[in-house]
């Protein structure tokens, strides 16, 4: 608020109007400071959070049960690698570089989404995050596409179109599983039983109590509150489940059929605070990796460079 | 003597189809041009339909900067006479 | 066609008991599975990688490769049960099948390693590989030879994308030229599997099917130590012979790579996925 109000008053109203006109906002333009901290924040978290995200998927790549679920899966995580990278350039574009955003999610400083602190315990686990985590994030993505900001909003198109095929191939194996074996049918129950929760949780806290929520909506960097997703997402998702016989574990689950919602229970939001707080079952396990791959892979970035170096230095000698 | 690096940024434009313009389709990291291009090949055209890209270095581009819009812009929006509508012809004949 | 297997058993100096049993009766079949296997294997390998790269491009290219190596060993093992004609598919030839019957190349099998023993690899198989695959598409067996058109167009990529990576890693730092080093010292005596020819792939040669493979080893050597040349890198000079993925006897890394490949299949005999 104290920073808003040390923008220069002009430049800060010309800006909003342009938003209530339902501009677009690119690199060179200018912004108030807030709006760019509060982009790099959001996008640098989106980003660490496919990457993160690589490796609970990941865990079941090697274990694939047929070769078509192998290719899958791995084009998939693929995917997700590569939506990591788009939004990277999408925030390098806010004057902050990779290598800084990387040094913030190995430092700790920068959060990734608490999803991907939960294990994947059987294949099962598989099917039930293309289905639950991808849809939530689709529904997420979908109005992140129109966010105020050029890159983002760009670069939320092409995941969009990538992400078609998320859901859809988790859907699958969970509708596969769950006319399957009656090992199969508990796995798939039980994937969704541990899932069903984070997966609602995927929204971030209750617009009531969202530090960031009032400010990101009135610059139209989000567009939707958290609740209003997290409704749409489990509107979306009760008559899919039901389509395939498995069940959410919530007790309170009802149908309203005055506001057309599926109202559910409420959240245990100590629960995510714990998660978030580093806490959670695999956090320790996430971070390892990526400090791992990161610090395995120091000499290789480095050769990289320094052989470029050196061919460009014969280069000019050969000119010369 | 190891120095954190995430490498040199590019700009990748993408042909989608033939006789199609090559659009920005996003950046990637890369030490050269050839390393620019493979990089570029293995993230932007892995769904098919790409069919030629360039990859251009980030500070090779020159941008036009948000404060020049109306001078460099403004003035190509009032001359009607550019657009074929600013013509009249006699009803009923085919000019083209 | 009796004749062909009975010269291809002896020619090979494979009993007519113990493992290979049931393949050296069907070279082509027992061809294919060698095709399909070197790369069922080595996508594997590569898909080890995915999330663990040392940079975010890297770790999409080197899914890109995994990719495509499955992929060809998908319809390369599916075409395989059809010439078998016992109801195997691609699956069952790739989940349900031991150890001893994977027909595979040493080189694949080894543990990922480091970036470099990875790269080196990869680019030893790709040089290989665009040479065997050149000879593939002229194939009589025409389903055979489009899937070498296929791959070829992909291992043509592989090759200049794992040949740069060699040539910036030897040509690097002191420490990546240390690790490429010690990566083709260990993995240089592993290529000359590439191009020990047996029965199988005499009976494949004379049908038109299959390709010479001891012929493919002078191109193959001067386009390697070209490049290992601009890498900065010494050939080795190992004199061991690495033979034994082509009949079943491997390292013993595959058995414990397959263990974890075919887990869920095994476990849960008759499901679907």
């Amino acid at each position: 608020m104290t920073v808003a109000a040390a923008e220069d008053p002009v430049k800060l109203a010309e800006f909003e109007a342009r938003l209530e006109r339902g501009e677009t906002i690119e690199p060179k333009d200018w912004m108030p400071e807030k709006y760019r901290k509060q982009l790099v924040r959001m996008m640098s978290q989106h980003a660490h959070s496919e990457v993160v995200g690589m490796l609970p998927e990941g865990n079941w790549i090697t274990r694939a049960p047929s070769l078509r679920r192998k290719m899958v899966l791995l084009a998939k995580v693929q995917d997700e690698g590569g939506h990591g990278l788009y939004i990277y350039c999408g925030t390098e574009t806010l004057g902050v570089g990779r290598e800084e955003l990387i040094e913030q999610l190995l430092t700790g400083k920068a959060k990734y989404s608490s999803i991907f602190n939960y294990p994947t315990l059987t294949w099962a686990d598989i099917g039930v995050i293309g289905w639950l985590v991808d849809g939530a994030a689709i529904v997420n993505q979908t109005m992140l596409a129109k966010t105020s900001y050029g890159p983002y909003a760009r670069a939320m198109i092409r995941i969009c179109k990538e992400e078609n095929f998320h859901k859809r191939q988790g859907y699958e194996i969970c509708t596969v599983m769950a006319k399957g074996t009656p090992a199969q049918r508990a796995m798939v129950q039980d994937a969704v039983n541990r899932w069903w929760w984070p997966s609602l949780m995927m929204f971030g806290p209750s617009d009531a109590t969202s530090p960031n929520s009032a400010e990101l909506m009135r610059w139209r960097v989000k567009r939707e509150t958290n609740d209003a997703l997290r409704q749409r997402f489990v509107n979306l998702t009760i008559p899919q489940a039901q389509a395939i016989g498995l069940s959410v574990p919530d007790p309170d689950l009802r149908y309203n059929a005055e506001t057309e919602n599926w109202e559910f229970g409420p959240i245990d939001w100590s629960e995510f605070q714990a998660v978030i707080a580093g806490n959670g079952p695999c956090n320790r396990e996430r971070m390892a990796a990526r400090r791992k791959a990161h610090a395995d892979g120091a000499w290789v970035r480095e050769a990289a460079e320094v052989h470029a170096e050196k061919q460009a230095a014969r280069a000019r000698e050969h000119a010369a | 003597m190891s120095t954190e690096t995430q490498w040199p940024l590019w700009e990748v434009f993408t042909q989608e189809g033939d006789a199609a313009p090559h659009e920005h389709a996003g950046s990637v990291h890369a030490v050269d041009a050839e390393h620019a291009m493979q990089n570029a090949r293995d993230i932007y055209a892995r769904r098919g339909k790409v069919v030629s890209l360039w990859v251009v270095p980030l500070d090779a581009i020159t941008a036009s900067s948000p404060g020049d819009a109306g001078p460099l812009f403004d003035p190509g929006s009032d001359k009607a006479y550019r657009h074929p509508q600013f013509y009249k012809s006699p009803r009923g004949v085919k000019i083209f | 066609m009796t004749e062909a297997r009975a010269q291809a058993a002896t020619a090979a100096g494979v009993a007519p008991s113990g493992p290979t049993a049931g393949v050296a009766g069907n070279p082509l079949f027992e061809y294919l599975c060698r095709l399909g296997d070197d790369r069922l294997v080595l996508g594997h390998r590569l898909s080890e990688w995915a999330g663990h790269a040392p940079i975010l491009e890297e770790d999409i290219a080197l899914s890109n490769f995994a990719l495509d190596f499955v992929g060809q060993a998908a319809a390369l093992l599916k075409l395989a049960g059809e010439v078998e004609g016992k109801g195997r598919d691609e699956d069952a030839l790739a989940y349900h099948r031991d150890e001893n019957e994977f027909r595979n190349l040493l080189l694949v099998e080894l543990p990922k390693g480091d970036f470099a023993f990875t790269m080196v690899r990869q680019y030893l198989f790709d040089a290989f590989d665009v040479l065997a695959l050149e000879r593939l598409v002229k194939s009589k067996h025409e389903v055979l030879a489009g899937i070498a058109a296929k791959a070829l167009k992909e291992a043509k990529y592989h090759v200049r994308h794992s040949g740069e990576w060699v040539v910036r890693l030897g040509d690097g730092t002191e420490e990546s030229h240390r690790r490429t080093q010690a990566a083709l010292d260990e993995l240089w005596s592993y290529a000359s599997e590439f191009f020990l020819a047996d029965g199988v792939d005499t009976a494949m040669v004379a049908q038109g099917i299959g390709l010479d493979l001891p012929s493919l080893k002078a191109p193959w050597e001067i386009t390697v130590r070209e490049t290992l040349t601009r890498a900065t890198l010494t050939v080795p000079n190992d004199p061991r012979v690495v033979r034994g993925g082509r009949l079943g006897r491997h390292s013993e890394h595959l058995g414990h790579m397959l263990a974890e490949m075919q887990i869920l299949p095994r476990s849960h005999p008759g499901a679907q996925w």
